[in-house]
This record gives C-alpha cells, sequence and structure tokens, in this order.
C-alpha cells in the first residue's frame, strides 16, 4: 500500500504493539491475559507491518528460518519445563523448581508459570506469523 | 426490577450483538460482512469486559478482531470471487 499515514503509523506503532506483547506474556500469571493472547499480539504487530510494507519486507522480520526453530523450541521448552517434575519424583508439570515460589502478585511468583508462558508466547507468535505467510504467498 | 444502568448497556450490546449476527447473514458483499464482524467481535469484546472477566476480554479482542478478521481479509483477497 502506498499511503503515506497508514506507512508510518505502523512504523511507528510497530515497537509499542511488540512491547505490549511481551508485557502481556510476562504478566500471564499475575494479570489479565496470558501467553496465548500475548503471542497473538506479537504475531500481529508483524502481521499488520508485512500487511501494509508488503511480503518482502515482512519476511525480512522474520524469515522462514527463523520460525521454524522458534517454532519447534517453544515446544520443547514447554516439554523441558514440565520434566523439571519428574526429575524431582513429582508428575509432570509439578511446580517445584525454586523451593520458595515468591510473594503472590509479584512477577516472579509462580514458579515455573512464567517459564512455561514464554516458550508458549514464542510458539503462538511464530505460528501466527507462519500462518500468514503461507496463505498470503498463494495469491501469485 | 432492581436493574442498573451498567444492566441497560449490557442488553443495549447484547442487542447489538443480534442486529450483527442478522446483518452478517443478510450482507451480500463478504468485505462489508468482515467488517460487521469486526464490530460484532469488538462489542463482544466490551460485553466480556462488563462481565468482570477481562481475561477472555482480552483473548477475543486478540483473537477475535485480530487474528479472525485478518485471516478473513486474506481469505478475501486470494480466494476468487463467486457471483
Amino acid at each position: 500500500m502506498k499511503d503515506f499515514v497508514l506507512r508510518r503509523v505502523v512504523a511507528l506503532l510497530l515497537p509499542f504493539i511488540q512491547m505490549f506483547g511481551i508485557y502481556v506474556i510476562m504478566h500471564g500469571h499475575t494479570s489479565p491475559g496470558g501467553a496465548f493472547a500475548g503471542g497473538m499480539v506479537v504475531g500481529l504487530g508483524v502481521i499488520g507491518f508485512s500487511t501494509v510494507f508488503g511480503i518482502e519486507q515482512g519476511k525480512t522480520k522474520m524469515p522462514e528460518h527463523v520460525t521454524t526453530i522458534t517454532e519447534s523450541y517453544g515446544t520443547l521448552w514447554y516439554i523441558l519445563m514440565g520434566l523439571v517434575g519428574i526429575f524431582k519424583g513429582l508428575p509432570f508439570l509439578a511446580n517445584k523448581l525454586a523451593v520458595d515460589v515468591g510473594v503472590p502478585g509479584e512477577l516472579t511468583s509462580g514458579g515455573l508459570i512464567g517459564l512455561i508462558g514464554v516458550g508458549v508466547g514464542i510458539r503462538v507468535a511464530s505460528t501466527m506469523v507462519t500462518l500468514f505467510f503461507t496463505m498470503m504467498e498463494e495469491e501469485a | 426490577m432492581g436493574l442498573t444502568l451498567a444492566d441497560y448497556g449490557t442488553m443495549a450490546m447484547l442487542f447489538m450483538l443480534i442486529v450483527a449476527s442478522l446483518a452478517m447473514y443478510f450482507i451480500r458483499d463478504l468485505m462489508h460482512a468482515v467488517i460487521v464482524y469486526g464490530a460484532y467481535t469488538l462489542v463482544m469484546a466490551l460485553i466480556w469486559l462488563q462481565m468482570n472477566t477481562p481475561d477472555l476480554a482480552i483473548t477475543e479482542a486478540a483473537a477475535g478482531i485480530g487474528m479472525t478478521v485478518m485471516m478473513m481479509v486474506v481469505i478475501y483477497r486470494t480466494s476468487r470471487k463467486e457471483e
């Protein structure tokens, strides 16, 4: 799209959209939102950028080999965090990484939940971007 | 009946949901239907907020307004037009 206002507004808003998405991911266990919603916001920033600036320029932001790696390792991160409980002799995904899980309401509280949320957020964001690129490429 | 102003606001928003759903069925232009769907999702997010579930409101705003509308626009642009 050639519209000057649209290009300028999207370019200015992209870092703030991504920052809000990362905030929602990081505070998933203390405030409304979560890893899924936050990852979707992060993905939507890139999707909006590549809608306005074209798909080639959007792919320089998130190339295909990067999304492949983040998708796979986001899931692997979830499994690894789940296996922490098994290594401690507890059920899968048992929340016993730290001895003290902290004061409720703070960012460091919740133990494993925040760490799992980071992996889920990365996975959701890269999946949404991959879905969008795959669908847009069929336009031809 | 002890209905407050907020209750009437919720009822008005629910009525808007019904109107938007019926409009989506009767509108023939696909792009206009997608735009009406965006308005439907925005009102739905406000209703979630009104019902004290901000968690669902954020998910509805991200998944509904952002993702579904974006995907429908992409499908509209890439698929061939009937009629």
